[in-house]
């Protein structure tokens, strides 16, 4: 069962909304729809899932309701039709008292203005939620102390708000967010008011809690390279609309329409692009125990001038060239193990084109793609790497 | 033109509220005239000095060494005018129609923020109340509680309670939507955002109302006396009736000291609140 799954979410706003769903059901857009009715459409007909312990990122222009989105999953908005499932509760029909209990206990928030109480304490909004729950208060300043030290505010839990930065203030918003210990958390913009070097630090921040934390996490962001750097998969959003679900690499190498690419269209393709994508299939390859033979043979059906030979395993042991087993033929010998090229590098699928450009510069042959037990699944030439820059091919 | 006549209209309603409710005004008047009596008893009833000492120590811890001796001089002219115990009977009356100010505009306001119903209505009755020349309801307040403390109290407590009413009202209106939006996040429900959250952060705002409202109460002290009130509106009154410009002058000159006394205080308060606060929080 998903973590968090939503149904054929809508939310329209304005004086009828109700009535506005049949439209929408027969797929007028959120533009007509102002235009005849004027009702705002926020959301229109969402749905998707999310794992547990997966970053889920939603993107989109300013007013593509992303907000409004993210509001229904707490029903801090309302939404006008659809479900909320969180572990396969729907929230949009339990009482008021079980959303209270959901909203303080499963489902935490993260603010972009950070939205802490100015006349308290680092250490009391901290422990804000868990005074809410009514828990003890030195059961809840020891839970706020422990969620202060894990976002590295340690020493400020006697300061104001006000007497903190941007930076810090947020990491107050995620502290109190993690001291009542959620299963989701919800982040709205929560980076976007930050400058650029804090907010960089934050989403380190955020990646190395997660591993250790495993929270299933909400992240809104109308910036690319942040969706792109912390999400598991990326939701991208238009009018209303969820046009495009899918893993950050699925996002730039095959976006779904034109809003898509214009938005992927100036990312810095060498971070997010990996190995697995831009990496040719190992075909044909040679195996060691067929012989020199087959090999050139292979060589000569392809028309190529090397090929990757590899034991029983799949592990590679070398390059041949042409040139080298032809040399070999005319010696009538085929001990190919003597005259194989064994300074292969090999690479992981993960590993980004930023990564491997300087190794596919520096070495004479192509790079190995291996998986966990070191078996060959691709390989990559120069010239994928720069397709894959580019954005060809890939 | 034909004429409406609103004035008799007004006058038949007050008759009949006079004669079918006057087991309702009755037990206001008593009750009131208890809580105004008591107070006029402990104030006249702790000795001068300590009076002193009490409230300059007040003064400086809340506003400072220069409030606190301006509170003293004052207190110490008021005495050598002759005027202490008049001041202690005015003192007793508005600290009485403050009271009640707080407790009827705190929660009125609180409601106006919550409903735009309720503040639509309120809105229009404040207005009134704080624009109907004052005279105009000393009337009906004697009819309806005889001379005396009591209906001037009644008439300044109408008079001084819309400031409060407005500023508790402003003040939670002004609490930041996104503090508002996140307490909803964490599941407080709504008396824990009103304790917790609106409150507290209106806090400056609704004592800059009760600052208003006791200088409107003060106001209120010389039209009191007009209706048989005891205090320092008497004095004043004589000043203007019998042509004593001296005692009228000086009864106008407590005043003035008890309103900048009680003034710098209740404003100091609000600051205090604030150095409090910070001071709590960096002591660490
Ligand atoms: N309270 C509201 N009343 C009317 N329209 C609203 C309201 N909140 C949001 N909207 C509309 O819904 C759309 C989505 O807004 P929002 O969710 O805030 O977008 P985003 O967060 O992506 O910038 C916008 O067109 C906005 O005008
Ligand atoms: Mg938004």
């Amino acid at each position: 069962m998903p973590k968090l799954e939503v149904k054929a979410l809508s939310k329209v706003f304005g004086q009828n909304p109700e009535k506005i769903l049949s439209l929408l059901e027969r797929g007028e857009n959120k533009k007509s729809v102002l235009k005849k009715t004027g009702h705002s459409v926020g959301v229109n007909h969402a749905a998707f899932q999310v794992e547990e312990g997966e970053i889920f990122v939603v993107m989109g222009l300013s007013g593509s309701g992303k907000s409004t989105l993210i509001r229904c999953l707490n029903l801090l908005i309302r939404p006008t039709a659809g479900e909320v499932l969180i572990d396969g509760e729907n929230i949009v029909t339990c009482t008021r008292d079980r959303l209270l209990e959901i909203r303080r206990k499963k489902v935490a928030m993260v603010f972009q203005n950070f939205a802490l109480l100015p006349h308290r304490s680092v250490e009391s909004n901290v422990a804000f939620g868990l005074e809410l729950q009514g828990v003890p208060q030195e059961d809840r300043l020891q839970k706020a102390r422990n969620a202060i030290e894990l976002v590295g505010l340690k020493g400020y839990e006697n300061s104001l708000p006000a007497q903190l930065s941007g930076g810090m203030q947020q990491r107050v918003g995620l502290a109190r967010a993690l001291a009542t210990d959620p299963d989701i958390l919800l982040m709205d913009e929560a980076f976007s008011a930050l400058d650029p070097l804090i907010r960089k630090e934050m989403q380190d921040e955020l990646l190395s809690l997660q591993d250790r934390m495993h929270k299933t996490i909400i992240f809104i962001t109308h910036d690319l390279d942040e969706a792109l750097k912390l999400g598991n998969r990326i939701a991208i959003m238009k009018d209303g609309v969820i046009v495009q679900i899918g893993t950050p690499e699925e996002i730039l190498t095959s976006p779904a329409d034109d809003y898509v690419r214009e938005f992927v269209q100036d990312v810095n393709r060498v971070k997010v692009v990996t190995a697995s994508t831009i990496m040719k299939n190992p075909d044909p390859v040679a195996f060691a125990k067929d012989g020199l033979r087959v090999a050139v043979r292979k060589m000569r059906e392809a028309s190529i001038s090397s090929i990757f030979v590899l034991d029983k395993d799949r592990h590679v042991k070398g390059l041949l060239t042409i040139d080298s087993a032809i040399e070999l033929l005319k010696d009538n010998r085929t001990d190919m193990d003597s005259v194989l090229n064994r300074d292969i590098l090999s690479v992981g699928p993960d590993t980004s084109i930023e990564e491997l450009l300087p190794l596919v510069i520096n070495s004479k042959y192509p790079l190995v793609v291996v998986d966990e037990e070191k078996k060959m699944i691709g390989f990559i030439v120069k010239v994928s790497v720069l397709a894959g820059i580019i954005g060809e091919g890939a | 033109m034909f004429r409406l006549e609103i004035g008799s209209y007004v006058e038949r309603v007050i008759d009949w509220m006079t004669i079918h409710w006057a087991g309702f005004f009755g037990a206001i008047r008593e009750g009131l005239s208890a809580v105004i009596g008591w107070f006029g008893w402990l104030f006249l009833h702790i000795p001068f000095v300590l009076f002193v000492v009490l409230l300059v120590l007040l003064a400086w811890r809340v506003a400072g060494k220069g409030v606190a001796v301006f509170t003293a001089v004052g207190l110490l002219i008021i005495r050598s005018m002759n005027l202490w115990t008049q001041t202690m009977q005015t003192l007793s009356m508005i600290t009485t129609a403050t009271l009640i100010a707080l407790l009827i505009g705190i929660p009125l306001g609180i409601w106006m923020s919550r409903s735009e119903k309720a503040n639509d209505i309120i809105r229009p009755i404040l207005d009134f109340m704080q624009t109907m020349p004052a005279f105009v309801y000393l009337i009906p307040a004697v009819y309806f509680f005889d001379l005396g403390e009591v209906p001037g109290t009644v008439a300044t407590v109408i008079f001084a309670m819309p400031p409060v009413v407005r500023l508790t009202n402003l003040g939670i209106r002004q609490v930041p939507k996104d503090v508002i939006e996140a307490s909803r996040a964490f599941g407080a429900t709504g008396n824990q955002m009103l304790f917790k959250v609106q409150i507290p952060l209106a806090m400056p705002t609704i004592l800059a109302g009760l600052n208003q409202t006791i200088m409107l109460s003060l106001s209120m002290v010389v039209i009191s006396s007009m209706i048989g009130a005891k205090g320092l509106g008497i004095p004043v009154l004589n000043g203007i009736t019998q042509l004593k410009v001296g005692e009228g002058f000086e009864g106008g000159l407590a005043v003035v000291i008890l309103a900048m006394v009680l003034d710098r205080i209740t404003q100091g308060l609000g600051r205090f609140r604030e150095r409090k606060d910070a001071r709590k929080h960096s002591s660490k």
